[in-house]
């Protein structure tokens, strides 16, 4: 390496510094976190609105790494309604996969913690806030009630066994009384199959190394549906997966929905399953909710600079262009945020307001938000920031 | 796995000559994967993964290759880089060398001038090392640039490729999915190669920075006279990209040739079934898919005849007794199956 420290590095000192301050904030956290037999009106609420399955409530979830604190959430508030499929898109890097670990309690510990904010889950007839749900309770309601396909196969699987004993191990867990070892397998190929995997049974035997990307894709949308969870959310389910096999995919995933009433948050950078799945949709970027709003509004009145910019750069089958377009510039560092919107330094359509602080959210109808001071005059200001 | 001997028959076709217009040349490539079995692991089949795969790349130019998920896009792409064991049977010729005949010296020569991005980036980076390092590693090892020069270098290729210099001494776990991908396309691209194998590069990212990876592949395209095997599900993608396009099911290239003709002219019926399913952007659209009936078959017992036709609307008598030939339909465009006989 050269001599002189290149930028992007910190001094020994002072990462030495951060890393003795992060352990004592997270430390803190964990403490909470770990106690035994916390009463259940601890993490009691209420839900805003009952007819929603989850509420994201300003969620502020941060990273305390040695280089700083990356607030990779930043003040996140959107709700997935009961039986409806909420769509999230954005920003590779805003925020999206951290948003649903925080969910599911699964971030990367002790860096990763949710400093700030509610995630209210409506369970029927009461209402958990997430955030402050220990760890022995959040284990029970974890791959049963609430579930997640995560965005990379390998991060669920584990290389060491075969594919079977881990389907065969969720189900157990969850639904195994009373079931035989061969009710068990048989629910397995079931699983294995419905999700268009051929040679069930020779799968079955195979270890993750053996399969393709989509296969194992496909995995472990098995494993996640296994036990058919009411609030499902899915990272990228389809990526590795061809047109068809998506299109199959979907349909479960659909028809799931429809049978026991699931809610889906679906996050994908495939604006076309988008307008296929989703009923409304929330656009991100750099950590806050940038806009949101119903799938008809968001396609086809997207008001965000950032929505019409990635509406713009989107290529289409049978539609020959040079180039492709893409929004020019580079999000900001989540270690060291600027105080005025996010998206200024790379937004075509500022207007004189945006050397102001960071835009609050405007509502442009009952159910679209656009958080963006191009539209602060077209209502009166309103909604929280 | 029906047939006892399960012996492979090897050496099946005619070899090709080094035609040096083509920088990869691939004739009947295989690929088998042993099942093992029973108590003492012996070899009771195999997972026919690539099975007789012909085609050839001009310099400076892009294959597409699409096709089922599972049908052997990246084990295709991993034997023709020698990344998967030994080749089962056909060629690979780069350059007009056969790969696989090549002295491990010249392999390591070779592995700067091929590089693939692979599919999954989460298990293909060291978790160890930071990204600055990841990126740099192979750079210095194999003096691509000078000392004094090196750090720069480094900052260009990540800023190429979207990411920033406060990114380099973050470790892989720290990053998001889109941001890992954008690691190994990075690393894959500080290498100065000619010739790389793109297994779903931009699947993970925004439509933004995937606009922007494209472009910078098109780019390098231009100036360096790169080649690419653009494996990828996204179709709109590779019709951008490519010059050529070839579909695989199960093992086999079943239409190939040039992306105009084969987007404005279907012809397999497996083609027109997967055009069909292309999502619109559009909440609007109604999508009329053609449904492929039947369930997809194993590569490990694969169907006789047509591997296509038990799910083939068009499937005739013939087709499950006879496997069709490779028909060249209109200049350069190849197709295998029965309907285009004559
Ligand atoms: N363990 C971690 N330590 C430090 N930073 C992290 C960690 N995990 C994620 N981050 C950072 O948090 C930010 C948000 O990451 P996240 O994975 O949520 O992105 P995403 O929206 O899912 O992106 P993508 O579409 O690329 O998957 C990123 O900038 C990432 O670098
Ligand atoms: N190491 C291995 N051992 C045994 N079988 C394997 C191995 N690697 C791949 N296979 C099998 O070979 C077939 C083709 O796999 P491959 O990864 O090439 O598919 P793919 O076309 O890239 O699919 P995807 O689009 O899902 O990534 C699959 O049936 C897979 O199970
Ligand atoms: S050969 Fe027959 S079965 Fe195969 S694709 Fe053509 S029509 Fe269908
Ligand atoms: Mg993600
Ligand atoms: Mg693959």
């Amino acid at each position: 390496m050269a001599k002189k420290k290149a930028e992007g590095y910190l001094s020994g000192r002072e990462a030495r510094r951060i890393a003795k301050e992060n352990r004592r904030i997270t430390n803190a956290f964990e403490k909470q976190r770990k106690r035994k037999n916390v009463p259940e009106s601890e993490y009691l609420t209420h839900m805003a609105d009952p007819n929603n399955a989850v509420e994201f409530d300003n969620l502020h979830t941060y990273f305390y790494t040695d280089a700083g604190v990356v607030k990779s959430v930043d003040g996140v508030s959107f709700e997935v309604p009961i039986g409806k499929t909420v769509g999230v898109v954005g920003e590779s890097g805003c925020g999206k996969s951290v948003t649903s670990l925080s969910l599911m309690q699964l971030l990367q510990r002790p860096q990763g913690q949710v400093v700030e904010g509610e995630i209210r889950l409506n369970m029927g007839d009461k209402a958990y806030d997430v955030t402050k749900m220990p760890n022995e309770q959040m284990q029970k309601i974890r791959g049963n009630y609430v579930s997640m396909i995560f965005q990379e196969p390998m991060t669920s699987l584990n290389p060491v066994f075969r594919i079977g004993e881990q389907v065969d191990e969720v189900i157990a867990l969850h639904h195994g009384e009373g079931k035989t070892k061969e009710d068990i397998k048989n629910r397995t190929i079931e699983l294995l199959e419905m999700v268009g995997i051929a040679n069930s049974q020779g799968v079955y035997q195979m270890y993750p190394h053996e399969l393709s990307g989509g296969m194992r894709q496909r995995v472990c949308i098995a494993m996640a549906l296994a036990c058919s969870p009411k609030v499902i959310i899915a990272d990228e389910p389809t990526t590795a997966l061809d047109v068809t096999i998506q299109a199959q995919v979907l349909d479960l995933l659909r028809n799931l929905k429809d049978k026991i009433n699931s809610s889906i948050m679906f996050i994908t950078h495939d604006l076309g399953v988008i307008a296929e799945m989703a009923d409304y949709v929330v656009v991100m970027y750099a950590g806050r909710v940038v806009e949101k709003g119903t799938v008809h509004e968001i396609f086809s009145n997207p008001a965000h600079p950032y929505t019409i910019g990635l509406m713009a750069s989107k290529p289409v089958v049978g539609k020959q262009v040079d180039k492709l377009y893409s929004i020019p510039g580079k999000v900001p560092n989540p270690i060291d945020m600027p105080n005025y919107c996010y998206f200024k330094d790379r937004c075509e359509m500022c207007v004189a307001g945006c050397e102001g602080e960071y835009p609050c959210q405007v509502q442009l109808s009952p159910t679209h938000f656009v958080s963006c001071y191009r539209y602060y005059d077209h209502k009166n200001q309103g909604g929280e920031g | 796995m029906s047939d006892k001997k399960s012996v492979i028959s090897k050496g099946d076709f005619t070899p090709v000559e080094y035609d040096p217009q083509y920088i990869l040349q691939v004739n009947h490539l295989k690929k088998y994967f042993p099942i093992k079995g029973g108590m003492v692991s012996k070899t009771v089949g195999h997972v026919k993964a690539v099975d007789g795969v012909t085609f050839n790349l001009k310099r400076g130019t892009t294959m597409g290759l699409v096709g089922e998920s599972g049908c052997g896009k990246t084990t295709t792409g991993r034997t023709i880089l020698r990344l998967a064991g030994e080749k089962t049977d056909g060629q690979v010729l780069f350059n007009g060398k056969e790969v696989y005949d090549m002295s491990p010296k010249e392999m390591r020569a070779l592995r700067t001038k091929m590089q693939i991005i692979f599919q999954d980036p989460f298990s293909s980076l060291s978790p160890r090392l930071p990204v600055g390092e990841i990126i740099g590693e192979a750079v210095r090892e194999h003096k691509l640039v000078s000392k004094s020069e090196f750090n720069d270098y480094i900052d260009k290729v990540m800023d190429n490729c979207g990411l920033q210099p406060f990114h380099k001494a973050r470790y892989p776990h720290e990053f998001s999915g889109g941001q890992r991908q954008r690691i190994c396309i990075a690393r894959a691209l500080a290498l100065n190669p000619e010739f790389v194998v793109c297994d779903e590069p931009v699947s993970a990212l925004d439509v933004s920075i995937q606009a922007q990876i494209i472009n910078l592949l098109k780019d390098l395209q231009d100036q360096y006279n790169l080649t690419y095997l653009f494996i990828s599900h996204d179709l709109s993608v590779v019709e951008h990209i490519s010059d050529s396009v070839g579909v695989m099911y199960l093992g086999n290239l079943v239409e190939y040739g040039d992306t105009e003709d084969i987007f404005r002219n279907p012809l397999h019926p497996y083609t027109k079934a997967l055009f069909s399913a292309i999502p619109v952007p559009d909440p609007n659209a109604k999508m009329n898919r053609i449904v492929l009936e039947g369930s997809i078959p194993s590569p490990a017992n694969p169907p006789s005849g047509c591997k296509f036709h038990t799910r083939c609307p068009y499937a005739t008598e013939r087709c499950k007794v006879e496997a069709p030939c490779q028909r060249e339909v209109e200049p350069g465009h190849y197709v295998v199956c029965h309907l285009f006989d004559k």
